[in-house]
């Protein structure tokens, strides 16, 4: 947990004058009690009213002086809860995007966006409080002990008798509910993830009638992160009943102690009392301190799962050349690359060589999970070769800083995503300062341009995930994003596969008139696609088996002549 | 807010009786714990300057040590029962958020940012569950205290209860006026964490294209400019919601000394004995308390009222209308007519117009035409997935909207572009059309669609894991897995959206063959745009802006020379 501290940056002396001023304003409350014992014993019992009214006159400056201090306490404490917080939300948001696509992979995005959410709305509202009323609890029972001390040794030792053991009443009852606190954190992420599912598959849900079934599933789920809550919630509430208890047992010693003390009379019935107020602060301050509690464990277990997320450090480690070789003869090399994801038990690729110049177009062909996205995915580094190299430019891509390096593409996934905001917004991702005219004239190749100026032109909003376009549109305007950059290497990964015919030809006919002739991969199911490159490679199982021009897989590869066949001929006629 | 309020008590007025018993509890364990300082101060009593009485001062000190055992015992079992009232009613809202997502139109889904719909069923639920925790734990508890303290400062010493009765209510004052200007704040504070969580939603979703085009940095900067902005809502929101304490505490040392000052008078004319005074200054301590604490509730109630808005407002958005009343379709044997149909999804932008179609049993129907041009808007409408703003669609001559949409939507083997994967295990998501499949029907399935191959060599087989949203599956595995799923459950009308193509040729022909055996005698649409899919259809619906432009089989709409026509031969066009 240390490591988190240093998110306090800029709020360090924050972080110091919250309890700082709380230790003040407990130093005057705990001034109280012995101006009361005065007020018996030298008020009461002389009858002197004007020492009485003296006595209450301090204990209103007591109260406004404290009040002073409370509030500079409050304002720091919530200056530097807050400001660490955003701290560590920026933090953590930075550096999950620095992971690597394996990492993120790893995690999931749910859980990162609990993280990112919840978890640390919860590490604010535990430290706010933390600041507030962790120093100034102890202070209190250390310093009522203290107050003790000076008052009388005897009965002050009920205080050092007392206090280890609701210590650990305390901790004990906090350790106990960590894990389980963060079992029911555990339980949270199913609930939300059974809600993101149902957002993201409502329509497939709905077709197949599984409403019912669905709420079935989450009430499961829903119950079970319920009984964890109940059974968390049954250990934490023993805290206030025991502490309770100890307090008035202790109470109970410190009259009969304090009597003894009367009867030798070594102390008088005042400071009896004040002894006794001391006592029912602590009891008083523990209230707070355990209602407190209840919310560190949970604090502590959130900070912890976003403390492991910024344990991992990214398995890439980030180059620095900002340059290629524009000299260089190969704008793409693979020299017998294999790849093997983390985790799985056999290559995704296996010994790929190629090689494609600058202005080149490569086709990438091939069935279903024989890797072709594996495959490009290496190119920009979005995952790292397990051997071989991969070269952009005359440079090993492992050279570049990732920035230079992906700068250099306009990769187009087949996944793809756009964002909310306009499509000036959306064309801009890549390409901060492209100009309209620029965005037109990607749009325009693109085939977007019909339809972006139908919706309204740049300034047509997009919803989320591109919600109100069709999956053609979406993917024409992904298509155009990628243009937009100029890149010096076009990667389309079964990017036209929601594209009619006409508007694929049209698409292929734009990008290959492209006046700054970038290496084009197409990777696509349709020979169509590709059968025009310069080169094909056609992927079986993660191996290559044949490249060359279209003739001379013709003549060479099965692979690709079944393929051809199997699509020229159901495209010409039954 | 008085609309939220109600809605909360009609969903705790679930947990109706064992709210009586906490509160039952909360004034039991309160009285008990009163009580105690009575008998301290009797037995303080017992102490003088003259000598002690130690034998009553035993009595009263055994008195105390039960009592104080009895209300720990007493406040274990409240804090339990709160505790059930309020992981119940969290789980209750959970649920009633849950299924009104269930029963949304799809209008309002489509339409939400669902990282916002997702913070109102998390975030916003769980914030509401603290606030109403601590409403629970200490409202009971404060109001007893309040009251009783009260009647037992009266019995000891009616002057100096009034001081403090009087003076209290001070602090509610203080309270009440630093409460209603932190309401806004925190509404603020909400409104703000919504589009952050919206932010984080799209861009962490969106991870991999963000470091494709080097967005990294300027997300970082969007994120850094709303994060800013809560940094400042949420310091000014906790800061002035955190005055309540330190004022009306100070309000509670005034009445301390107030209440001292006339104790001590009163003492000194021997109307109270030093004892009774320490009692009813340990009251004058637990009688403010209260009021500092329901104010400190009043704040996170509040905090929680706005958290609790934002869920009802989603539960109570209004559901699809109820369809219980009407009529299932009776045996489909695949009659689709669409008649005058109109449809947008938005007034001033006009998609569907005056659109008509007859479909016999077991006939396919191909729908092509450029992207954009409404076909996936069709499925829509045959699913009710929305409504048509005029005319009417009817199968087997009943109007769709009149019978239940579970029937209709159940005579559709849907399989859609993007594919949608739940997690669970590749066999989970093939039998979700029919869960009681026997593994032979699975595997029958599997084969037919080709998809046994590659999940027979998944680390697992049928009992792989597959992650959110479909995993490490690639894009054509998983539509592999979509279409064997409505293979499996053999509906009597198919709707196909492009589902074919992210799967190779080889495979998408066997794929093809096995639909060929799934379609015979079932009525299909296909939206496609390969023209090999649609050339063995019945009938293809060429579409171009919203309207059916040509309609007829392949070869007379090639000899027709519109279009289509254009269409088909552009299929091979060189670019």
């Amino acid at each position: 947990m240390t490591p988190l501290l240093k998110y306090f940056r800029g709020y360090r002396a924050e972080a110091f004058s919250a309890p700082f001023f709380k230790i003040l304003e407990a130093a005057f409350e705990l001034m109280v009690p012995f101006v009361v014992a005065a007020i018996i014993d030298n008020g009461i019992s002389t009858g002197d009213r004007g020492y009485i009214l003296k006595m209450c006159g301090v204990m209103i400056l007591l109260g406004a002086v404290g009040l002073v201090s409370t509030l500079a306490a409050q304002y720091f404490a919530a200056k530097g809860a807050v400001g660490f917080s955003c701290n560590l939300r920026q933090a953590l948001y930075d550096h999950i995007h620095d992971l690597s696509f394996t990492e993120q992979d790893g995690i999931g995005s749910s859980s990162m966006i609990t993280r990112l959410t919840s978890d640390i709305n919860t590490v604010q509202s535990g430290l706010n409080m933390t600041l507030r009323l962790m120093m100034r609890s102890p202070i209190i029972v250390f310093g009522a002990m203290i107050m003790a001390f000076t008052i009388d040794f005897r009965s002050a030792l009920v205080f050092a008798v007392t206090i280890p053991v609701l210590t650990v009443v305390v901790v004990g009852i906090t350790l106990k509910c960590i894990p389980l606190y963060t079992r029911v954190q555990k339980k949270l992420e199913k609930v939300l993830l059974s809600t993101k599912e149902n957002l993201s598959g409502a329509r497939v849900i709905r077709a197949f009638c599984k409403e019912p079934q669905e709420i079935e599933r989450f009430t499961e789920r829903n119950d079970d992160l319920c009984r964890e809550q109940k059974r968390v919630g049954r250990i934490s509430a023993a805290m206030n009943p025991l502490t309770f208890v100890i307090i008035n047992l202790a109470i109970i010693a410190l009259i009969r102690q304090g009597a003894i003390q009367v009867d030798g009379g070594r102390l008088t019935q005042g400071l009896v009392i004040a002894l006794y107020n001391y006592m029912s602060q602590i009891l008083v301050e523990l209230i707070k301190l355990a209602n407190l509690i209840i919310s560190i464990p949970k604090s502590l277990a959130c900070a912890k799962r976003v403390a492991d997320v910024l344990e991992i450090p990214s398995s890439m480690a980030d180059g620095t050349a900002t340059e290629g070789n524009n000299s260089a003869e190969y704008a793409l090399e693979y020299n017998n690359v294999s790849l093997r994801y983390s985790g799985a038990s056999a290559d995704s690729l296996e010994d790929i060589s190629l090689k494609l110049r600058p202005g080149e177009t490569l086709g990438v062909i091939g069935p279903t999970g024989s890797g072709k996205t594996s495959l490009v995915m290496l190119a920009p580094r979005f995952y790292d070769a397990t051997s071989g190299e991969v070269r952009v430019f005359g440079r090993d891509v492992r050279e570049y800083s990732l920035e230079a390096l992906r700068g250099m593409f306009g990769f187009v996934m087949q996944k793809n995503r756009l964002f909310r905001g306009s499509v000036r917004d959306n064309m801009r991702f890549g390409a901060e300062n492209a100009s309209d005219g620029e965005i037109e004239e990607a749009l325009k190749l693109a085939q977007a341009w019909d339809f972006v100026s139908e919706k309204g032109g740049l300034d047509a909003e997009i919803e989320q995930g591109g919600a109100n376009l069709s999956g053609g549109q979406a993917q024409r305007l992904c298509i155009a994003r990628a243009l937009v950059r100029r890149p010096k290497i076009l990667v389309f990964d079964d990017s036209s596969s929601a594209l009619d015919y006409a508007t694929d030809a049209r698409l292929r006919a734009a990008i290959g008139s492209l006046d700054y002739s970038p290496a084009v991969v197409t990777v696509s199911q349709r020979v169509s696609t590709v059968m025009h490159c310069d080169r094909i490679i056609v992927l079986e199982d993660g191996r290559c088996a044949g490249i060359g021009t279209h003739d001379e897989l013709m003549e060479r590869s099965e692979e690709y002549r079944e393929i051809y066949q199997s699509q020229i001929k159901t495209g010409e006629g039954k | 807010m008085k609309n939220t309020l109600k809605r909360l008590a009609s969903v705790l007025g679930k947990s109706g009786a064992l709210m009586i018993c906490s509160a039952a509890l909360a004034a039991a364990s309160v009285l008990l714990s009163l009580y105690v300082p009575i008998l301290f101060g009797g037995a303080i009593d017992q102490i003088t300057d003259g000598g002690v009485f130690f034998a009553p001062m035993a009595e009263f000190l055994v008195k105390a040590a039960v009592i104080a055992a009895a209300t720990a015992v007493l406040q274990w079992v409240m804090g339990i029962i709160n505790n059930r009232i309020t992981f119940d009613t969290v789980r209750t809202v959970r649920a009633m958020a849950f299924e009104k997502i269930e029963r949304l139109p799809l209008k309002y889904i489509d339409q939400s940012a669902s990282g916002d719909l997702l913070s109102r069923v998390i975030a916003d639920v769980d914030q509401f569950a603290d606030g109403l925790l601590m409403g629970f734990s200490q409202f009971f508890t404060g109001i007893v205290t309040i009251f009783a303290t009260l009647g037992f400062m009266l019995s000891i010493s009616p002057r100096v209860a009034l001081v403090a009765a009087l003076l209290t209510p001070l602090s509610l004052f203080v309270a009440r006026f630093v409460a209603k200007n932190t309401h806004s704040l925190f509404e603020k504070q909400s409104k703000i964490r919504g589009e952050q969580t919206a932010l984080i939603d799209e861009m962490i979703g969106g991870a991999k294209v963000v470091s494709a085009y080097g967005y990294s940095g300027r997300s970082k900067d969007r994120f850094g400019a709303v994060n800013r902005e809560l940094e400042t809502t949420s310091r000014r929101a906790i800061f002035f919601s955190s005055l309540v304490n330190p004022t009306t505490r100070f309000v509670n040392s005034i009445v301390y000394t107030a209440v001292c000052l006339i104790g001590a008078m009163t003492a000194i004319a021997g109307g109270l004995t030093v004892g009774g005074l320490s009692a009813i200054l340990t009251y004058a301590t637990q009688f403010t308390k209260p009021f500092n604490e329901i104010s400190g509730v009043v704040t996170e109630l509040q905090n929680a009222v706005v958290c609790a808005q934002r869920i009802f407002e989603l539960i109570d958005e209004p559901p699809e209308p109820s369809d219980s009343g009407l009529p299932a379709l009776p045996e489909i044997k695949g009659n689709v007519s669409v008649e005058n149909v109109s449809f947008c999804y938005s007034e001033d932008r006009p998609l569907i117009r005056n659109f008509n179609l007859k479909v016999s049993p077991g006939q396919r129907i191909a729908i092509v035409g450029p992207t954009g041009c409404g076909k996936t808007t069709l499925i829509n409408l045959l699913m009710r997935f929305y409504n048509v703003q005029s005319g009417r669609i009817t199968v087997e001559g009943q109007d769709i909207s009149q019978v239940t949409r579970s029937s209709l939507r159940q005579g559709y083997g849907m399989v859609l572009q993007d594919t949608w994967l739940r997690t669970g295990t590749v066999r989970d998501n093939i039998v979700i059309g029919k869960p009681d499949a026997t593994d032979e029907e699975v595997i029958e399935a599997a084969k037919a669609t080709h998809a046994h191959s590659f999940i027979k060599r998944l680390p697992q087989g049928y009992d792989t894991p597959v992650g959110e949203d479909g995993g490490s599956l690639s894009a054509g595995q998983k539509q592999l897995l979509c279409i064997t799923r409505v293979m499996l459950s053999a509906p009597p009308m198919l709707i196909l959206d492009e589902a074919t193509s992210n799967i190779d040729t080889k495979t998408e022909l066997r794929v093809q063959r096995a639909f060929e055996k799934l379609m015979k005698g079932k009525t299909s649409f296909i939206v496609a745009h390969r023209l090999s899919t649609v050339m063995s259809a019945d009938m293809i619906l060429v579409m171009r802006d919203g309207n059916i432009v040509e309609q007829g089989t392949h070869d007379s709409l090639m000899e027709k020379g519109g279009f289509y026509a254009e269409l088909y031969n552009s299929q091979f066009a060189h670019g």
